[in-house]
């Protein structure tokens, strides 16, 4: 007997056993899923992953197609960036923060912007009333942005900014302010978030319309592969996708097939693949279930790499590598209880190690009520840190690799992630699919699935519909300047009146003739700001151009 | 035959995040109530005009970008404005508890934070609403 026959027979023998057991001790639960509602069998074995090339599609860490991991030593080399999203009030109290950040030992900044910034209005637009500085900090000019990175050597950090539809005016403010402390772009190394598809799904803080925003997109892709050619010019979000109720092979599919349209969107504007592809990043988020989420980076470091290689034909291995920042989950976060939320952030962080994550924002227990504490933030970092140094995990990568039950996981969601690619390739790809409400309407049923099976206690939340207990309300939550706003307003009214208003009003002219044309916009953006041209000014010029995004509404 | 319980689902402020909304609706819609979602980003005059056209018994109203305090209140007044007062407006989202007796004080109903079961809410319209 061949020892794959000899193993066959066994499983048999012990499948045969263990029904029997069964039959008088019922195992917990009639069937058993993973967080995202995918089957969990009861035994996996070598036979699962048995007849597979291993080396073609396993392989080696650093080698394609990278689901090991995009560095060959990984973690042995260097660690994860330890990044933590943050940003609140004015850009005074943000710069604090982010020096208190470094000073803890984080080592890359994250910038979380206004929902008024984020949509491209000033502070004293009517729409920004009561938003000011509220879930991230306000910037309306590059007076803002000096002052939020002051005594921040631009040459020694590495900035992610959560900005989307106006990516380029808060990309062209940094640049600026790199220029005045002297460090040119050439060494600017960070993060633009840029991916207006997943606002458009999930996240919502749109402006214009798909195809101008497509344009402003590859737009930055091409003066970045000249001017800023370390920066990463976006970050392909599954984390709102996710957020928004998706499972994990969702927030997968939808990614890739987002991924798939900006290089679309970057060929069909006329640049070549392997000049804009190695700075393509991804954002992903990670959940509770360990083996399911660590399987999902690992299936989507695959899939993406054979997309690169085999559709769109990339020879730089660069550009076949899947490199991404993870945020654990906010959704998953409880009010109730909120200690819990640490013990929640570990296990998705460790997840997200395991996965091979490049960098990583841990969530802080207080964030299902509050922007979070000094002292939440500072457990939160402090839990990469342990795992880090403390959990040996870092030691070897991938060591999750060759495990029976992770490589079958990562195989069925790259199965489920493909099939998904297909239908939205059918249906005339990720745009049109947008367009029509299909990933919406994807992700809104899982979302409501997954709140009816906690309501129904099919699904188990510590402390929310089990293991209750009588608390009181929290305390020491941190709270916003509610006079921020007001003192933003008369800061921008005092600039407005100080500034060469010829010297704006020249620049966003020139700005609005070639965003009828198609130059590229980014020089003229960069021009427009160094004159203290606010964000919102700057904005108008292109809603009055492109117009705006009228979405439409379902649920 | 009995009219059905009409609801506004209503985003007001800047913030995206409409998962939530978009869950009660659907719940109160599977509850036998016939329900509008505005989506994101409506003004408290928006909300109001939508309600009156729509004849609407109950404003539900998400936010969770901490601007509640400046937005949720306008809805009440302008409901008051128009004589639309009889509409039941209750809230929910990323509150801190410590806003909601001012929010109560300015005449919504009540709040719910993260974790309300759907069912919770589909009660809570069944017992408080204001109109016949």
């Amino acid at each position: 007997m061949s020892e794959s026959e000899k193993l066959e027979k066994a499983l048999q023998d012990w499948n045969a056993k263990v029904e029997k057991s069964i039959a008088k001790y019922p195992e917990r639960k009639a069937a058993f899923v993973t967080g995202s509602n995918s089957p969990v069998r009861r035994i996996y074995t070598p036979i699962d992953v048995g007849n597979k090339d291993k080396l073609e599609t396993v392989g080696l860490p650093g080698e394609f197609p990278y689901t090991r991991g995009v560095q060959s030593t990984m973690y042995r080399g260097r660690l994860w960036t330890m990044r933590q999203y943050a940003g609140f009030g004015n850009a005074e109290e943000s710069n604090a923060r982010y020096k208190f950040l470094l000073a803890q030992g984080q080592t890359g900044l994250s910038i979380a912007f206004d929902l008024p910034t984020q949509i491209g209005y000033d502070s004293d637009h009517p729409l920004a009333a009561g938003e000011v500085g509220k879930v991230g900090v306000a910037i309306d000019s590059l007076e803002d942005m000096e002052t939020l990175f002051g005594g921040i050597p631009l040459d020694k950090v590495s900035t992610s900014m959560t900005i989307n539809a106006p990516a380029s005016v808060l990309l062209a403010m940094y640049i600026a302010v790199a220029e005045k402390q002297g460090v040119p772009a050439g060494k600017l190394d960070g993060t633009i978030q840029n991916d207006i598809l997943k606002e458009y799904v999930a996240r919502g803080t749109y402006i214009f319309p798909p195809t101008p925003s497509m344009r402003l997109i590859t737009d930055i892709f091409s003066y970045c592969s000249k001017e800023v050619p370390s920066w990463n010019t976006i970050s392909i979000s599954g984390y709102h996708i996710r957020e928004a109720g998706a499972t994990a092979v969702q927030e997968v599919a939808f990614t890739l097939a987002d991924g798939i349209a900006y290089v679309d969107a970057a060929i069909k504007a006329g640049l070549d693949v392997d000049e804009f592809a190695p700075r393509l990043s991804f954002f992903f988020n990670a959940h509770n279930d360990l083996f399911e989420e660590a399987a999902k980076f690992r299936a989507a470091r695959r899939v993406w790499a054979h997309i690169m290689k085999e559709r769109f034909g990339a020879k730089n291995p660069k550009s076949l590598m899947l490199r991404f920042h993870t945020q654990t989950a906010g959704s998953t976060l409880t009010a109730q209880q909120p200690e819990n939320n640490v013990v929640r952030v570990t296990i998705q962080a460790l997840a997200a190690v395991l996965g091979g994550t490049q960098s990583l924002h841990t969530n802080s227990r207080d964030e299902a009520l509050a922007l979070p504490t000094e002292a939440s933030v500072r457990i939160a970092l402090r839990t990469q840190q342990i795992l880090a140094y403390e959990s040996g995990v870092a030691e070897t990568p991938d060591p999750l690799a060759g495990s029976y039950y992770v490589e079958t996981l990562t195989d069925s969601i790259e199965e489920g992630v493909l099939a998904y690619i297909k239908r939205i390739d059918d249906l005339g790809g990720a745009v049109k699919a947008i367009e029509q409400g299909y990933i919406q309407q994807e992700i809104q049923d899982s979302a409501y699935a997954w709140q009816m099976d906690v309501e129904k206690n099919e699904r188990v939340v510590v402390g929310l519909n089990k293991f209750q207990v009588k608390e009181g309300p929290p305390k020491g939550l941190l709270r916003v300047d509610p006079a921020v706003g007001e003192n933003q307003v008369a800061k921008l009214r005092a600039l407005r009146a100080r500034r060469d208003n010829a010297a704006v009003t020249a620049a966003l002219e020139a700005l609005k003739v070639a965003a009828m044309g198609s130059d590229n916009l980014m020089p003229y953006i960069l021009t427009a700001v160094k004159t203290y041209a606010t964000l919102g000014e700057v904005c108008d010029v292109l809603r009055g151009v492109f117009g705006e995004y009228r979405p439409s509404v379902m649920f | 035959m009995e009219r059905k319980i009409r609801v506004i689902v209503a985003k007001p402020g800047l913030d995206g995040h409409d998962r939530g909304a978009k869950v009660i609706a659907r719940a109160l819609r599977d509850a036998g109530m016939e329900v509008i979602y505005t989506g994101l980003r409506q003004t408290p005059e928006q909300i109001v005009q939508a309600a009156i056209q729509e004849d609407a018994d109950v404003i539900a109203l998400s936010i969770l970008s901490g601007a509640h305090n400046h937005l949720f209140p306008r809805v009440v007044d302008l409901l008051k404005e128009k004589g639309a007062d009889d509409i039941l407006v209750f809230g929910g989202g990323v509150i801190p508890e410590e806003d909601i007796p001012f929010l109560k004080s300015k005449g919504i109903a009540e709040v719910f934070g993260p974790g309300t079961p759907t069912s919770v809410t589909v009660d809570f319209i069944k017992t408080h609403l204001k109109r016949e």
